[in-house]
């Protein structure tokens, strides 16, 4: 079933010949088919297209190429310009708009010989943890179609953990690939900031946004990330670190490694199934030789309050854009400004608008330093916190979500508890560190839970090896959802 | 009551550069509508911006230049507000640290110099430019993301005239670093006008009123005449003036409000998230600060003091650079080196005039200048036969003293010779001769022409005036 | 919806319904409230973080890229006439 392989796995078998990228892409097409109904992980896909790619990859393969990623079926989320495809951002606003651009990673994905294929569902401008904020719908929960899978990137944990794919490219500013890997029980991997380029990436809060591959293990976290890191001059905040081979870091030995758990993150709505299931995980990490220690980050309870302040002010900056004179679902008005508001006001979905306002607010006369100056002081004292935690541990370790995934529509009507949620992820993107969740058990109800690790700045090596060793030592990466 | 007028100027400046601010389009003017346009200075979903270095270096030569600071540490920043023109509804700019701030232009106006402060040189993007029509307006994006400097003055300035002649004067910085071809046609310099008014003694600035887009020099100073007048006259009248921007109507010759805008100008600045400071170093600023010349003002004052030109002289090498430079090497050691100016501001420039070249395209050195002078005032040659002499060396390139030599040109000046050719023209010429002698001092030249004509031009023309005299009177 | 939140909306550009004036008002002033959370915090004498990375001095060379081609500038654009991006007029 060469839906159901990983990437190394499927890479294995097409050296080998046993299968070809073709049959490896059909198979990923016929499962769309068959579940993609129940899950709308899927908002536009080129069946066409994708197969002509694989045959291209096949083609390449038979003359003697080799790339890390030839003929491996790929699905993006709506957020990243491929140059001919459309790009919604899960927005209304956006129209039929067509990317006449290739973002850097997607070019990085095409010479590493990916089929890029397919538009996977996401929060609206991926402003959101649940996927809810989607125009074009929610996707579902794999494990419990009643049930979020997460968000923003909740498109993009669904087709992997559905084996609609064999991976996905997804994008966190808060928290956005690693809670829907979490709830959806993948491989969800946030690298530093800086790392991967963001040109191409439609920004949100731009000093908080990276890029980062969903997966079904943590090998094939390190092989994406091996492909999309590195060096960009069309990107300012790109750092021109040089790119080690993370698979290289999969060594399973994680003697010595010392990991961090920040005794403020043992809040009130920890449910306890999670706190469970993480525990029962730091314990087999110390099996393994981890040291494990208490350690204290002493802003913790300001890291949302923050974020919201910070990511709302850029994104009001990065939305002005969509207004309807460039590009986009243009809705006439008497004046510019007439036809702004209105295009605005039927483009942007609620959360969107939400943000909008709130991140407008704090930039205005009158607000700036009450709201966002002292919000840029608080970001300082937390990325503190974390560099003093460095000093003692080269890991943190913590649940990736205080809950397993809740229903759909329980958490849509109070957005600020929808906000309360991020506590875990929030601070890594404050920070600019890197963060991984892998799957870590599963709720009484089957449901996914997830356990986080943060590295620090560029330490994905040894994020990658403790994630991957904790993660060969069980089976919870290789449970699959029953689909109908 | 008298009053007095309070004036600052904002000038926007696009820098002369290949390639746009942020993006790798071509920074041209006149292309056909949006064809010089990217992802980037579109403004499309998921793009972003990367300076591009020539802007920032011929920003720090602009500070240099306006006698600015540069300062070690500069940022970018967010400037929101809505507009069709502006592709991301932000500009990116620079506002409370910028590239270069404190400095001073000097400049001749009235009987003597002025001296006008600058707050500050910053960069920022330009934005697209709009077309309207009957019901609709369009917009082209070549011009956006173009780099432009905005150069502020404090509000030293006290009249129309005196801001005029500021502007022209920092054209002319503009051009001669190269910074800007500060071409008004193509619009590469605009200009907004903060005027206000109060009564002479008081130190308390009247209401600022702002007339933005200024793009001529001209029309500056007739706005700025009209709206001091006019903001005068508000407060004779006994009526009071609130900050507002206006608009010049230069064919009525008036200004008149401009509707305000609801939530006029809440900018929302804040440090932008995608573009890194800048620290420039000082190997990078010395490199410049070596490739900074001398100013217009500077140079006109050095060469009227050291070479004893006369202003207007100073004016036309001030005005052409090349020639300047050319008159410099030419004039170096000379004993005359207004002689000097004159051969290079005259003749040179008239036969360059009509070959269509230039100083550059000459083939013999410029001091062969200061040597052709030497052999006048030394009487040697005459002057008309230094003409010949210079016709001779632009087509051979030879050197004057080797051309009179070669063809025999040396003056004679030996009084011997001299009296023999006046003798024998006073012989052959009887009727003039009497009318000289009778008074009639016009027949002398005709005497000293027909010398001349004998000598083939060598005679030395003063010698022979007194020889002739001298015989005649006798 | 408070007069201050008003005025981001206006300076939002965005119309809201009166429905979503009202639901969004009483959301944002919950929100506002929560992140006033942060006045308890002591920020004397620290410094802004205003980026996640400390780069600096990243330039470019000056030196011309493709641009788009004039087809696929306009491709996306709700009007055009004459290679122009056409809008409603805009008045002074």
């Amino acid at each position: 079933m060469p839906h159901t392989l990983t990437i190394s796995q499927l890479t294995d078998k097409l050296a080998q010949g046993e299968l070809t990228s073709r049959d490896a892409t059909q198979a990923c097409l016929d499962r769309i088919a068959a579940v993609d109904g129940q899950l709308n992980a899927f908002l536009s896909h080129d069946p066409d297209d994708a197969l002509a790619q694989a045959d291209a990859a096949d083609a390449a393969r038979a003359a003697g190429e080799i790339k890390p990623l030839l003929g491996v079926p790929i699905a993006m989320k709506d957020v990243i310009a491929v140059n001919g495809h459309p790009l919604n951002c899960a927005s209304k606003i956006l129209g039929d708009f067509n990317s006449p651009y290739d973002a850097t990673v997607t070019q990085k994905l095409c010479e590493a010989g990916a089929v890029i294929f397919g538009r996977v569902n996401m929060d609206e401008f991926a402003m959101g943890s649940s996927t809810e904020n989607s125009a074009f719908g929610p996707s579902r929960n794999p494990w419990d179609t009643g049930r979020i899978p997460g968000g923003s990137s909740g498109g993009s944990a669904v087709a992997v953990v559905a084996d609609e794919c064999i991976a996905s490219i997804g994008s966190d500013t808060g928290g956005s690939i690693r809670q829907p890997a979490a709830l959806c029980g993948c491989v969800g991997l946030k690298p530093t900031y800086g790392r991967v380029s963001r040109y191409g990436l439609v920004a949100f809060a731009s000093s908080l946004d990276q890029i980062g591959p969903l997966t079904k293990d943590v090998r094939d976290a390190a092989i994406m990330l091996g492909v999309i890191a590195g060096e960009d001059q069309r990107d300012s905040t790109n750092v021109p670190e040089p790119v080690p081979d993370y698979t290289a870091a999969l060594t399973g030995d994680i003697k010595g490694l010392k990991i961090g758990l920040p005794k403020e993150y043992q809040v009130d709505g920890l449910d306890p199934e999670v706190k469970a299931a993480t525990d029962a995980a730091v314990a087999e990490l110390e099996k393994q030789g981890a040291d494990v220690k208490e350690i204290s980050l002493p802003h913790t309870e300001y890291a949302i309050a923050t974020y919201y302040i910070i990511a709302t002010a850029e994104a009001s900056a990065n939305l002005a854009r969509f207004e309807g004179v460039r590009y986009g679902a243009r809705v006439d008005g008497a004046s510019p400004e007439a036809m702004n508001r209105a295009t605005r006001g039927a483009g942007f979905g609620e959360e969107v608008k939400r943000r909008i306002i709130l991140g407008t607010y704090v930039l205005s006369s009158g607000y700036y330093d009450a709201y966002y100056l002292r919000a840029q002081k608080a970001r300082t004292l937390i990325r503190q916190d974390f560099l003093n935690a460095f000093k003692e541990v080269d890991l943190i370790a913590s649940p990736t979500t205080p809950t397993p995934a809740f229903k759909i529509g329980e958490k849509s009507g109070d957005p600020l508890q929808m906000y309360l949620s991020d506590i875990f992820t929030i601070s890594c993107n404050l920070a600019g560190l890197c963060g991984i969740s892998v799957p870590c058990g599963f709720s009484k109800e089957g449901l996914p839970l997830g356990l986080q690790l943060l590295g620090k700045a560029f330490g994905e090596p040894d994020l990658l090896r403790a994630a991957h060793a904790y993660e060969q030592a069980t089976d919870w990466h290789t449970k699959r959802p029953q689909l109908a | 009551m008298e009053y007095e007028a309070v004036i600052g100027l904002e000038t926007h400046v696009q820098l002369r550069t290949r390639t746009k601010m942020w993006c790798g389009c071509v920074n041209e003017y006149g292309a056909e509508a949006n064809t010089n346009v990217c992802p980037v200075c579109l403004g499309l979903p998921g793009v972003l911006p990367v300076p591009n270095a020539e802007a920032l270096r011929k920003t720090a030569l602009t500070g240099m230049l306006l006698n600015c600071n540069v300062p070690s540490y500069a940022k970018w920043d967010r400037k929101n507000y809505f507009y069709p023109d502006n592709p991301k509804n932000y500009q990116l700019t620079q506002l409370d640290f910028p590239s270069t701030i404190e400095g001073f232009v000097e400049f001749e106006f009235g009987d003597g110099t002025e001296r006008v402060r600058i707050n500050r040189a910053h960069l920022e993007e330009d934005v697209g430019k709009s077309t309207h029509f009957a019901d609709h307006s369009g917009v082209d994006f070549n011009r956006a993301g173009v780099p432009l400097l905005e150069i502020v003055t404090e509000p030293d300035l006290t009249g129309a005239d005196m801001a005029y002649e500021y502007l022209n004067a920092l054209k002319a910085i503009l051009e001669y670093g190269g910074v800007s071809d500060c071409d008004m046609e193509k619009g590469q310099v605009r200009c907004d006008v903060n005027i206000s008014v109060r009564p002479i003694g008081q130190t308390k600035l009247g209401e600022k009123i702002e007339i933005k887009n200024m793009n001529s020099f001209s029309g500056v100073r007739r706005a700025a005449t009209y709206e001091i007048e006019r903001q005068i006259g508000v407060l004779r009248e006994g009526g009071t003036l609130i900050q507002e921007t206006r608009r010049w109507d230069d064919a009525v010759g008036v200004t008149e409000s401009m509707r305000t805008k609801e939530d006029a100008h809440d900018y929302r600045y804040f440090p932008d998230p995608d573009l890194m400071p800048h620290t420039p170093s000082e190997e990078w600023l010395a490199e410049i600060r070596a490739s900074v010349m001398e100013l217009p003002l500077a140079r006109k004052q050095r060469l009227i003091a050291d070479y004893h030109l006369p202003a207007s002289d100073a004016e036309v090498f001030v005005g052409d650079a090349a020639l300047g430079d050319y008159f410099e090497v030419a004039a170096k050691g000379a004993k005359n080196p207004k002689a000097v100016a004159n051969w290079v501001m005259n003749n040179l420039q008239a036969k360059l005039t009509e070959t269509g070249g230039s100083v550059a395209d000459l083939n013999f050195e410029a001091s062969a200048i200061g040597e052709l002078v030497g052999l006048v005032e030394g009487g040697q040659i005459s002057s008309k036969i230094a003409q010949d002499v210079f016709v001779e060396m632009f087509e051979s390139g030879k050197s004057p003293t080797t051309i009179v030599e070669e063809k025999g040109l040396s003056q004679v000046s030996d009084s011997g010779e001299l009296e023999a050719f006046c003798n024998e023209a006073i012989e052959a010429n009887p009727g003039p001769a009497e009318d000289f002698r009778n008074g009639k001092e016009a027949a002398l030249n005709f005497l000293k022409g027909q010398v001349m004509k004998a000598s083939r031009g060598k005679a030395n023309p003063q010698m022979v005036g007194e020889l002739l005299k001298k015989i005649l009177g006798s | 919806m408070r007069e201050d939140l008003q005025h981001a909306v206006k300076l939002a550009r965005i119309e809201l319904t009166p429905e979503e004036e009202a639901r969004l008002g009483s959301q944002l002033g919950d929100i506002l409230k929560y992140v006033d959370k942060l006045n308890e915090l002591n920020v004397e004498g620290v410094e802004p973080t205003a980026h996640a990375v400390p780069l600096t001095n990243v330039l470019r060379e000056d030196k011309p890229r493709e641009s788009l081609s004039h087809e696929a500038a306009l491709r996306n654009a709700p009007k055009t006439a004459n290679g122009l991006f056409i809008v409603p007029k805009i008045v002074e």
